[in-house]
């Protein structure tokens, strides 16, 4: 109950607020096209300040052209340490659809967070950690030209005799590192690089990871194409202990999906549904003992591949946060007993202190 | 003489092994570029080299990437010997090897039934199963349904079965076809390809473009019939190089230039780039393809072009 309170007594605070700001929403930042690097680091920023009791910015780690790689930090702040969830975006520097998702998932979080009970109480006994662009200098070299576009790995110079750039973040992770689905070759796409965690992309959330292992509750990474929710882990010959509660999180959270836009995403490991893979992001989040673990590939599913025309960002956005949120909501409500009393509680007082608020103003 | 087999290869010219003689008899009246012969000996040696290799129970590519390789042997680009791929027996709809064989059928259907206002796309795997069969290869049989674009997933789906032959041979051997859908006998060709033929047929037509569609996944509505034309031409292509281990969409039409129009078909230019989902490898080809509402897409020419834009300077 005493949340319940809190959390009304912060409504009416920004109830109250927003009257006196007139409602000063960012309507500038177009959602449904695809943002530069500078524009995205910008947002980030704008994001920090209009929402200084909520978001704050985070810089964990360096790529190796020097950039800073920077989180949002989400949630209601509080003197103990939260449990969190974990969502990166652009690991593949050519699927450019996955940053316009953690920007869109930002943007509703942030957006409904006030009014939305059940985001209020996410932000409540949450925190979320969104890396909107992971890659980069791969990000920022596939906006360079039109050869440049189709550009997956880091921008790492080869080692030894290697003429080509780039080790393949994805597969650059201590988790079956080398075993499978991966090319020794420094010039392949799936080039896991020299050693385990030879870059610093990789290092950076590894350390992040490892240090907030015992607050995350769940990692998601963001990926295209392919209309996949993929589980761990990337070898075939090896199971998640959960696997069947993972299965059924993802099935759930196709169904949601399914039911914004009516498309299909397939469930299942990566060697049931795409394929056979090692040194995965995902898999070493659930390694190292984060028992939600997913990879989205969102759309398409082969039309338009990695040239997501804009005029779909807005639906794939939409569908993927039903996706992301089904998940989300599951691990929270597990965790977090008696939130299904306190939500009801909040809403009829909520109710209240705004009948009482819209009396009390005028 | 020459165009004797010329016009004799092009009335065949929808099976995609006739595409390659094409292409070499094309290539004949000029003496065959020495790179191509140092590449096809290169490649082939590796190949022979890397089956002598001892393979561990899940061995990973050493190969040179798809892209800067070249049209080798995809079998071994990305070794895998999963579990699904040994049994015989029904296959899990939603699985990967499904869904690989009902790609290829995808592409056979478009070399045949593809236009600029038709390209066939996969909606959904129904029922797959699988059986190695005596000659050494592997036979999937394929229960699904596809739909058209530009219509989408708004227009009808056609339901389709399909038998998908891999052969599992030293030397890639392009996979064999056998495909029936409901009522493909009663496509008839557009009145918008009938449209778009007329417009384009006409002598002084010289449409050319770059990036279809663009980075930002943005194209003309004028230039969409050109970019279904490439993905049914392309289809050739996929078709003729896939495997059990690969799975093949177009990325892009990096270039698109018009040819003068010969024997009333259109004749087009393309230079594709080729996704591959196993080895993530963006894969680039030349191609001449022609087109009339009557005779379909032909391949006539086509052309590996090595691509490696991740090197900082040539291979050799």
């Amino acid at each position: 109950m005493k949340g319940s309170v809190m959390s009304v007594l912060v409504v009416l605070a920004l109830v109250a607020q927003d009257r006196v700001a007139c409602g000063l929403e960012d309507k500038s930042y177009d959602y449904t096209k695809y943002h530069t690097m500078d524009e995205i680091s910008a947002w980030m920023s704008q994001m920090e300040r209009e929402n200084p009791d909520v978001a704050s910015s985070m810089i964990y780690g360096r790529t190796y052209e020097n950039r800073n790689i920077t989180l949002l930090k989400i949630g209601f702040t509080s003197a103990t340490p939260k449990k969190a969830v974990w969502m990166d975006c652009g690991i593949h520097a050519r699927e450019w659809i996955a940053p316009a998702f953690c920007q869109h998932f930002v943007k509703e979080i942030l957006g409904s967070y006030q009014t939305d009970p059940k985001v209020n109480m996410l932000f409540k006994n949450l925190d979320f950690y969104i890396t909107p662009v992971l890659n980069m200098d791969g990000y920022i070299y596939s906006w360079k030209d039109n050869t440049t576009r189709l550009w997956r790995k880091s921008r790492s110079p080869g080692t030894g005799n290697c003429t080509c750039f780039g080790t393949d973040l994805n597969r650059n992770f201590y988790a079956n590192w080398g075993m499978v689905g991966i090319s020794r070759n420094c010039c392949s796409e799936i080039y896991n690089g020299p050693t385990p965690l030879s870059e610093t992309e990789a290092q950076a959330v590894t350390d992040f990871l490892g240090a907030h292992q015992n607050q995350l509750l769940c990692y998601l990474t963001i990926h295209s194409y392919g209309q996949l929710i993929l589980v761990p882990y990337g070898h075939p010959n090896i199971s998640a202990p959960n696997y069947n509660e993972l299965m059924e999180v993802g099935l759930a959270a196709a169904n949601a999906i399914k039911a914004v836009h009516g498309k299909s995403y397939k469930v299942g490991t990566s060697p049931d549904v795409l394929y056979a893979n090692s040194g995965s992001s995902r898999d070493f989040a659930r390694l190292i003992g984060i028992p939600y673990s997913f990879t989205f590939e969102l759309r398409d599913e082969g039309d338009y591949g990695f040239l997501l025309p804009e005029d779909q960002i807005q639906p794939t956005c939409e569908e993927a946060y039903q996706g992301a949120m089904s998940i989300i909501n599951y691990i929270h409500d597990k965790n977090f007993r008696g939130s299904a009393i306190t939500v009801t509680a909040t809403l009829w007082t909520t109710l209240v202190a705004s009948w009482i608020s819209s009396a009390n103003v005028f | 003489m020459q165009s004797v087999i010329r016009t004799h290869l092009e009335s065949v010219s929808s099976h995609s092994c006739y595409a390659t003689e094409l292409s070499f008899i094309n290539s004949s009246t000029r003496r065959r570029s020495p790179p191509e012969w140092i590449m096809k000996t290169f490649c082939s040696v590796w190949l022979l080299l890397s089956l002598v290799e001892l393979r561990p129970a899940l061995p990973v590519s050493q190969e040179t990437p798809l892209a800067c390789r070249g049209p080798a042997d995809p079998a071994l680009q990305q070794p895998e010997t999963p579990e699904e791929m040994d049994t015989t027996g029904d296959l899990e709809p939603t699985h990967y090897p499904a869904r690989r064989a009902a790609t290829v059928a995808l592409h056979y259907l478009n070399t045949r039934h593809g236009s600029p206002y038709r390209v066939f796309g996969l909606q959904q795997v129904h029922k797959a199963s699988a059986e190695d069969v005596a000659a050494g290869g592997r036979k999937y049989s394929l229960d699904f349904s596809v739909t058209t674009s530009p219509s989408g997933s708004a227009g009808p789906a056609l339901r389709c079965s399909a038998e998908v032959l891999f052969p599992r041979t030293e030397q890639h051997t392009p996979p064999d076809v056998q495909l029936n859908c409901e009522a493909l006998q009663q496509l008839n060709s557009t009145a918008e390809d009938e449209a778009f033929y007329q417009k384009y047929i006409t002598p002084d037509s010289a449409v050319s473009a770059q990036y279809l569609p663009d980075s930002y996944g943005n194209m003309s509505e004028d230039m969409q019939p050109f970019w279904r034309l490439a993905r049914v031409a392309a289809s050739f292509i996929m078709l003729r190089e896939s495997s059990e281990n690969t799975e093949f969409n177009m990325a892009q039409v990096a270039s698109i230039t018009q040819q003068e129009s010969s024997e009333k078909q259109l004749m087009l230019d393309y230079v594709v780039l080729l996704h591959d989902l196993p080895s993530q490898e963006i894969i680039q080809w030349k191609l001449l393809a022609s087109w009339s509402p009557d005779s379909g897409v032909r391949v006539l020419q086509m052309e590996w072009q090595p691509r490696c834009p991740h090197a900082t300077k040539p291979p050799n």
